[in-house]
């Protein structure tokens, strides 16, 4: 019989939650930030495999699915819609009810409007205010859906015990007297913490998350309760035997207490009977909280559960293999303590130094290239291997030279392989990243550094017999160079095949814009795990000629596709698009005027204040590990790489604030300022002196109707409209002291350690930006002071104002950052400088202006027609030619 | 009297097929057409809904017929009278005026009855049928994730639909002949807009159809599937329509009579149709399996679809008397 304590849920068939109901598992995969398998198959348009995630879901048990595509890169309306569409079509997967998952409203909207039956929302909050909270909970009932509620307030996540159940019976009330919302069909997520932190305030977690369960349970009749549970064993990442007994020991008191859904892994899950007696009670200690040790004593049990117990034996087993097998265990697994010896015994077997490396060493990379090919190993621990190896070769080498001066024989040499970023851009991460992955991979990689000049390039092409050439860089104008690169290589009769890769370079670019430059191969290479095939088929003589045809003629094709693209294209005059502009009312806008007209230079800013600030989730990237901070810590397949990761990260930091490796100084400014009909900004000091003119550029493309033709003019005050306005910018570093950290981890050959410094003094860098823009916002300017900024909404970027940077879409033209470092005097204020290219040196640095009006926002610039162009090359001063160059990525023509 | 209470007390009857009376007339395209559409570009002919506006006589005798046979709530004539349904006419214009007119004769043939014997009210449902659309189904099997209309495109026609009723003087709104359940909630979403722009609410029947003996919808669903689905909303009731005979639903309106908490209705076709596609169950035969329903009390609101008469209502309606209507479930 029907009974309204139960939650009914359908897909083309019924699901029904009733207090007698086992516990209801939500199947997990199908989700982009919890998945990387999945994620990689959306990204490649392969909704057939992805659709096969969803059934092995329900064959495996789900009883409700979870949908969620919410990546950054992704169009995750688009890709919601689709998948739910086709998943409809397949009567296996849509017989479960479907959870739509998603931080949008907008994506939970779309996603709701293709259900046939009654699905779960995941999830709404009280997190932006009754109001918001008010009218999705009414469109989430007369879509017919279920709702997850997070106990989330203005405040943010509710994290005691206290807490929970007061946003929960707020949200509760509201639902329900309000909204009329289906008691029932609400489903409390009171948050899942990691616990055994080490941290004071998290003793409670698990505690106060059962206290919550049970209240909901008892007081808020009719609501069900739900939660991801793994988020409590995220302190023992890499004990799966710690973090399963933590699991099934708290999913046995959650339920006990009133849990009955949930999102788990049930691979990850071991029987609550079959946990030892003593792990169980110092997990339980934990999660109830129970003594004031409970997490050292967990700690050092797990330590004799992982370590001292199974993993010792493992240990002293690796050391009881062959020489040979102790060197490839090494480098998989990035070992670095036993190398000198275990290199020295090699040596002595193997009599010479070079067969220690043609043979041993060159099998073990082989394996660590072969899993890192495959997708099992990650680019961290890859360069963990690389380190092991070139720490054996360090060893080898006195030997090796030793052998050569006696013999002056030496034996057959590796491909080489050049690696520069070009002139003009300082910017190497990822290019000692693909240096460290071609070396691994027993390439001999000649690296020339930054700012290399075209010049030396060809120069040490030619003296060190190269057999490819890898450019990188990461500013725009590094498109250029590299074309100019392309183009004397070609007047050199050169045929070295040339590497294109770095962070704006793109394959279309490289098709368009260097390929045609030069007959010899020009290939893209996306990222470094490509580097090595892309390398290796260029080079072996049996596929060179066959793959440099390929790509050839595939960038022919996409040269012609391109063209085709172009002449589609519509673009109004620069007078239409003027007419055109962001339509704000002056008379009626207020302006703010800042708490003070000139520079604020702060110099040494606490690094453990910046540190609150960084996103993480670039972080990740850098190291090609791709997800969201912290859904990334789930995910099963980088899901232990980037806890290690994240891990080393935390100490490397710490090491830098403790020990003041890095310096953070920044320096931010306001002047008066008035726009003009030609897009230009008109700056002016304190007692009204003219200072100087801010350049700026409109967009040109035909816009549909009601959307302007963006220019970031539009934002200030136009002189007309005789009101003061005003303008802000900025300039922070916080890689000062980088070189002399990364001299010392070069001494050791520790890439790794190289490569963590400079991405945590970029992340810093940001951090600070960051933070730097809610003082102004709050403080300094001022006109937002009551802004709630925790995290999510900045890098959400849900707050009013923008600060965007010359270089970046909004305003593409790099040379308008001289005008700003000029005014904030940034080089002798701060030390960052700007080379030829206008790139910043220290790399770890970011500049831009500061826009406060509430209509401001970011945009990128797209083409612009030649009309434009002239004018703003005479606005600027600048010959025609020059203007082409520096903006030559945006030119429609 | 409300609806809702005379529901307690009995078991109310609904009418039968438009289109099998429609029929009886063997109108031709000139018929369809009138004086208005004389120089439409495309044929008309078959476009029944029209007819409330070109031949509003023969509408609204069927409607009296099916009144004199005893139903208490009729249908309008607006099964396609959605811009979706209508384009297949290039009458989407229409649409609302369609509504509109079509609730208004059956609110005129209603209101004569009802004055002929104030004890017995009579009601009109404006009726939202399906579209010849599916919101949750590829029309395409190369590209099952294509979908040839949209929740957002139903919703605006729905609303539409809903609006002209209403207008029209339509007491009460019936979702009917649902073969996907998007569409209905797509209806359902449209209408609910609809009572909240009002500032005023009308009850709402809604009514799936099983369309063999899979148990289950076009769209897949099974009864208490779609039951779960549309129960979002307070409903007047909820019940199964066409596509079978009496005898063939009985199992699935079970299904809804120990599941619903809202009233059940049941409108069967006359049987299954024969080769020729008629339907030849006659109004004791048919007569004879609904009993089965009344005796196990499993309705509250029952009338007849496909091939039904107001003849067979005749009988429906005699016999509805003789039983007690299906107990609701506590809510």
């Amino acid at each position: 019989m029907n009974n309204n304590q139960n939650l009914q849920l359908s897909g083309l068939e019924a699901v029904t939650i009733s207090p007698e109901s086992n516990f209801v598992n939500i199947g997990e995969r199908t989700n982009v930030t919890g998945s990387a398998r999945f994620l990689k198959l959306i990204k490649e348009d392969k909704y057939d495999e992805a659709l096969e995630v969803a059934l092995d879901q329900v064959r495996g048990g789900a009883q409700v699915i979870d949908v969620n595509m919410d990546e950054g890169m992704l169009d995750s309306k688009y890709a919601m819609v689709k998948f739910l569409n086709l998943m409809a079509a397949e009567p296996e997967i849509a017989r479960i009810p479907v959870m739509i998952d998603s931080s949008k409203w907008e994506v939970i909207e779309a996603g709701l409007k293709c259900l046939q039956g009654k699905g779960i929302v995941n999830s709404i909050s009280l997190k932006a205010g009754e109001e918001e909270f008010i009218k999705q909970a009414k469109l989430v009932k007369r879509y017919g859906a279920a709702t997850v509620v997070m106990a989330f307030d203005e405040l943010g996540q509710a994290d005691t015990y206290a807490r929970r159940i007061s946003i929960c019976k707020r949200a509760y009330d509201i639902l329900v007297n309000q909204v009329h919302f289906a008691p029932q069909d609400i489903i409390f997520d009171p948050n899942i913490f990691p616990v055994a932190t080490g941290i004071e305030e998290h003793k409670n977690y698990a505690l106060d998350f059962f206290k919550a369960t049970k209240w909901i349970r008892e007081n808020l009749h009719g609501a069900h309760v739900s939660g991801g549970v793994s988020n409590v064993s995220f302190s023992f990442r890499g004990n799966q035997m710690v973090r399963e007994a933590m699991h099934s020991a708290f999913l046995y008191h959650a339920i006990k207490h009133g849990m009955d859904m949930g999102i788990v892994n049930p691979t990850m899950l071991e029987v609550y009977d079959e946990i030892p007696k003593e792990l169980l009670e110092r997990v339980e200690d934990v999660l109830l909280n129970r003594r004031e040790d409970a997490t050292e004593r967990l700690l050092e049990l797990a330590e004799t559960v992982k370590g001292a117990g199974k993993k010792k034996e493992l240990d002293d087993a690796w050391r009881q293999g062959t020489v040979e097998e102790r060197l490839t265990h090494a480098l998989v697994k990035g070992i670095i303590d036993f190398v000198d010896v275990d290199t020295e015994e090699a040596r002595q077997k193997y009599g010479r130094p070079l067969h220690v490396i043609e043979g041993p060493l060159m099998a073990g990379m082989n394996v660590v290239g072969d899993l890192f090919g495959a997708g099992k190993m990650f680019l961290p621990q890859v360069v963990k291997s690389a380190r092991v190896m070139k720490k054996s070769v360090a060893y080898l080498t006195p030997f090796l030279e030793e052998e050569k001066r006696l013999s002056g024989t030496s034996g057959k040499p590796a491909a080489k392989i050049l690696m520069a970023t070009v002139k003009g851009d300082v910017h190497d991460i990822g290019k000692n990243i693909v240096g460290v992955v071609l070396a691994c991979n027993n390439y001999d990689v000649v690296d020339l550094g930054v700012m290399v000049p075209t010049e030396k390039i060809i120069e040490a092409a030619k003296r060190e017999k190269v057999d490819a050439i890898g450019l990188s860089g990461l500013i725009t104008p590094s498109l250029d160079e590299m074309v100019h690169v392309a183009k004397e290589m070609q007047h050199q009769r050169l045929d070295i095949p040339l590497l294109i890769g770095g962070a704006t370079t793109s394959r279309l670019h490289t098709a368009v814009k260097i390929d045609p430059m030069y007959d010899g191969a020009v290939v893209h290479v996306l990222d470094a795990s490509r580097s090595v095939p892309v390398a290796s088929e260029l080079i072996s003589p049996t596929s060179r000629d066959a793959f440099k045809a390929k790509v050839k003629q595939e960038y022919v094709e996409l040269r012609k596709d391109h063209e085709s693209k172009q002449q589609l294209k519509n673009y109004i005059s620069l007078a239409e698009a003027r007419k055109n502009r962001v339509a704000i009312d002056w008379s009626t806008t207020a302006t703010y005027q800042p708490t003070f007209i000139g520079k604020k230079v702060l110099v040494n800013y606490p690094l453990e204040e910046i540190a609150k600030y960084i996103d993480w989730t670039p972080f990740f990237q850098t190291w090609m590990l791709f997800g969201k901070y912290p859904a990334i810590f789930q995910d099963e397949k980088v899901g232990a790489e980037a806890t290690k990761l994240f891990n080393d990260a935390q100490v490397m930091l710490s090491r830098i604030i403790a020990g003041r490796k890095l310096t953070a100084s920044g320096v931010v400014a306001f002047y008066r300022a008035q726009s003009t009909a030609t897009d230009d900004v008109l700056l002016k000091d304190k007692e009204g002196k003219q200072l100087t003119t801010l350049h700026f550029l409109r967009q040109q493309n035909k816009k549909a109707k009601d959307l302007p033709n963006f220019c970031l003019s539009d934002f200030i005050a136009p002189v007309d409209s005789g009101k003061e306005d005003y303008i802000g910018m900025f300039a922070v570093t916080a890689g000062i002291g980088l070189e002399k950290l990364i001299d010392e981890f070069k001494a050791k050959q520790d890439d790794y350690s190289e490569i963590m410094a400079k991405a945590l003094a970029d992340r810093l860098a940001e951090a600070f930006a960051e933070l730097l823009h809610v003082k102004v916002r709050k403080e300094y300017w001022g006109y937002s002071p009551n802004e709630n900024a925790d995290i999510d909404t900045l890098i959400n970027e849900k707050y009013q104002g923008i600060r965007p940077a010359p270089g970046y879409p909004a305003c593409p033209d790099h040379t308008e950052k001289k005008t700003i470092f000029e005014l904030l005097n940034a080089e002798k204020e701060v030390g960052i400088t700007l080379t030829e290219s206008f790139a910043m040196y220290p790399t770890a640095a970011v500049s831009g202006y500061y826009f406060a009006h509430e209509a401001s926002r970011y945009f990128g610039l797209g083409k612009i027609e030649k009309d434009q162009v002239i004018e703003y090359a005479s606005r600027k001063g600048m010959t025609l030619e020059e203007t082409e160059r520096w903006l030559s990525p945006n030119l429609a023509y | 009297m409300k609806i809702q209470d005379l529901l307690k007390e009995r078991i109310l009857v609904l009418d039968g097929a438009m289109g099998t009376m429609i029929q009886r007339h063997k109108l031709e395209e000139s018929d369809f057409r009138g004086e208005r559409f004389k120089n439409h570009p495309s044929p008309l002919k078959g476009n029944n809904d029209l007819l409330s506006i070109t031949r509003p006589d023969i509408i609204k005798d069927i409607h009296m017929q099916y009144l004199e046979a005893g139903a208490d709530i009729i249908e309008t004539n607006t099964f396609s009278s959605t811009t979706i349904a209508q384009a297949d006419y290039q009458l989407e214009p229409l649409a609302y005026e369609l509504n509109f007119q079509s609730a208004k004769i059956a609110k005129e043939a209603a209101q004569e009855i009802t004055q002929r014997d104030p004890s017995k009210p009579r009601f009109v449902a404006g009726a939202l049928g399906p579209t010849n659309k599916t919101a949750s189904l590829s029309p395409d099997v190369n590209n099952p994730g294509y979908r040839a209309v949209t929740f957002d495109d139903l919703r605006i026609a729905y609303k539409e639909q809903a609006k002209g009723l209403i207008e029209g003087g339509a007491d009460l709104l019936l979702i009917e002949t649902i073969f996907d359940t998007l569409n209905a909630k797509a209806a359902l979403f449209a209408v609910q807009e609809l009572f909240e722009e009002l500032g005023t609410t009308y009850p709402v029947m809604v009514s799936g159809t099983i369309t063999d003996a899979s148990g289950r919808t076009l769209s897949g669903q099974t009864t208490e599937a779609f039951l779960i689905s549309v129960s979002h909303v307070p409903l007047l009731s909820v019940g199964l329509n066409c596509a079978l005979g009496a005898e063939q639903l009985r199992p699935y309106l079970q299904i809804l009579n120990e599941n619903a908490s809202f009233f059940v209705s049941a409108y069967p076709n006359a049987g299954l149709p024969n080769a020729f596609g008629h339907y030849d169950q006659t109004p004791d035969e048919m007569g004879k399996q609904v009993e089965e329903y009344l005796k196990e009390g499993l309705v509250n609101i029952l009338g007849g679809c496909c091939g039904t008469t107001p003849d067979h209502i005749r009988v429906i309606a005699h016999l509805a008397k003789k039983y007690k209507p299906r107990e609701q479930l506590v809510a």
